[in-house]
């Protein structure tokens, strides 16, 4: 029996949902990520130690585990507790926790390479640190790093298929499930694999947007 | 003086105060017991070889390099008060205020436009309106003549017109003292002129301005007061016509010997 791509467009609908959904799911926990990084690295680099260095093992956690693992905990684990999260808050959480931990350190190391005198600049205005820091020194940090930073979020796109494993019904899932009714894994794979690559093309064409639009002010 | 808030302070009290500055590096001292002070409306040179300390005194008025010994008093406020870490951080940064500098390296904000950088600091620390903020920095522009580049970014901008701008930003605050830590050192030759006219009309509407700088003819024409200072001493101080011409420290002819060729013979 040969492949049979004629059972595709009856599952069409499902599998734009399932796009919808990655989308959305990834451009969520990519929100997450790079909040959740700036507030790590400035933990990291300026906190106080009861508050750095439980900080830093929740990072050292996030960055020796699984990520599968992790998302098992956050939606399975947490109900134990009595926190019973939808899918989808779950894996917005899990992804975006676990890439908030390694964007951080990008933007730690930017943070240390922006002029000291920039902070200086701030500081004989007579701003705080912590004005000089959100107004001077991270805006010019965060702009360094949104090319590593957008590699990171393509890396989030394709393991925003974990998710499919807690219930989320995203791209990986649809197709599992049109799979599941018309026993054609190839046809279905293929068609995820190839929407997949669509997305990260024009993800990638928003960062190169960004990226063009924060060089003129560098 | 004119203004009338002095009236209440000791007669001795200088508008510019540093008394006993001391600053060690570990084993090595960078600034000796230096007292010293400036009159309000008073312009000062600070001369002398790298390493002097020259720039290490500068930055502990504010507060960026702090002294490990001695006072630096502003109109009556000392600067380097001991306060617990929380207070002196309010104090210093209404003090910082006060106080505008100016870098060799401008240290302008790269990713702000040049009417950013000047407004940033007014519209977050004065809270003034987005009108207010924009009036400010097309007056504060015009005055260093760069008015035409308010749209700009720094990386458009020469050195020289860096610097103006720097200069804009530091006036937006409307500080009452100014340092200039070596404004033109890092300029190509031909646009140091630019910023010493920006320098010079701010000297003739009395803003009190102590200058670090190793322009020798700069400071003998717009100076009340030279300082020469070598191995974190004051070695000899004066108005710039005796300082320059009639040294009497052997160290300083020594450095003038050096760094004012022309100019010293020009004089004799």
């Amino acid at each position: 029996m040969g492949l049979d791509f004629s059972v595709v467009p009856g599952y069409l609908d499902t599998i734009l949902l399932g796009v919808i959904w990655t989308i959305a799911i990834t451009v969520a926990a990519a929100v997450v990520s790079f909040f959740g990084g700036i507030l790590f690295a400035v933990i990291a680099l300026y906190a106080p130690w009861f508050i750095r260095l439980p900080v830093r093992f929740f990072a050292w956690l996030f960055m020796g585990t699984p990520l599968l693992l992790q998302l098992f905990l956050i939606y399975f684990g947490l109900v134990e507790l009595g926190i019973d999260l939808p899918a989808f808050v779950a894996g917005v959480i899990g992804l975006g926790l676990h890439f908030a931990v390694y964007n951080s350190e990008l933007i730690q190391t930017a943070i240390l390479a922006v002029d000291k005198g920039q902070m200086e600049a701030a500081r004989t205005l007579g701003c705080s640190r912590g004005q000089a820091l959100r107004k001077v020194v991270i805006p010019q940090a965060v702009r360094d790093v949104i090319p590593p930073i957008g590699n990171n979020m393509i890396a989030l796109l394709k393991d925003s298929a974990l998710v499919s494993v807690i219930g989320v019904s995203e791209l990986t899932l649809s197709a599992q499930l049109a799979i599941g009714r018309t026993y054609r894994p190839f046809e279905f794979y293929a068609v995820a694999a190839v929407l997949y690559y669509i997305v990260n093309l024009g993800m990638e064409a928003v960062l190169r947007r960004i990226e063009r639009k924060t060089a003129l002010s560098r | 003086m004119s203004d009338t808030s002095t009236t209440q302070k000791s007669e001795t009290q200088k508008f510019v105060d540093i008394r006993h500055a001391q600053k060690s590096y570990g084993e090595l001292e960078v600034l000796k017991d230096i007292s010293l002070t400036v009159d309000r409306g008073e312009i000062v040179a600070i001369i002398g070889p790298s390493g002097s300390g020259k720039s290490t005194l500068l930055r502990a008025i504010n507060d960026l390099d702090p002294l490990t010994g001695g006072e630096v008093w502003l109109d009556g406020v000392q600067i380097n008060k001991d306060l617990p870490h929380r207070q002196y951080e309010k104090h210093i940064n209404e003090m910082r205020q006060q106080v505008g500098m100016v870098f060799q390296h401008f240290n302008l904000f790269p990713h702000l436009s040049v009417r950013e950088n000047v407004t940033m600091a007014p519209k977050l620390l004065k809270g003034i309106s987005d009108a207010e903020a924009n009036a400010l920095a097309e007056q504060q522009l015009t005055h260093v003549g760069m008015l035409e580049r308010i749209d700009y970014y720094p990386s458009q901008l020469s050195g020289g017109q860096k610097q103006r701008v720097a200069i804009a930003r530091a006036l937006a605050m409307n500080p009452k003292l100014m340092l200039f830590d070596e404004a033109t050192s890092a300029l190509d030759p031909e646009l140091v002129e630019e910023v010493n006219l920006v320098m010079k009309r701010l000297a003739e509407e009395h803003m009190t301005m102590i200058i670090v700088t190793h322009e020798m003819d700069f400071a003998a024409s717009v100076c009340d007061r030279v300082i020469f200072m070598d191995k974190g001493v004051v070695v000899e101080e004066g108005p710039p016509s005796v300082v320059f011409k009639n040294p009497t420290q052997e160290r300083t002819k020594e450095f003038l010997r050096k760094h004012l060729s022309q100019y010293a013979e020009s004089a004799k």
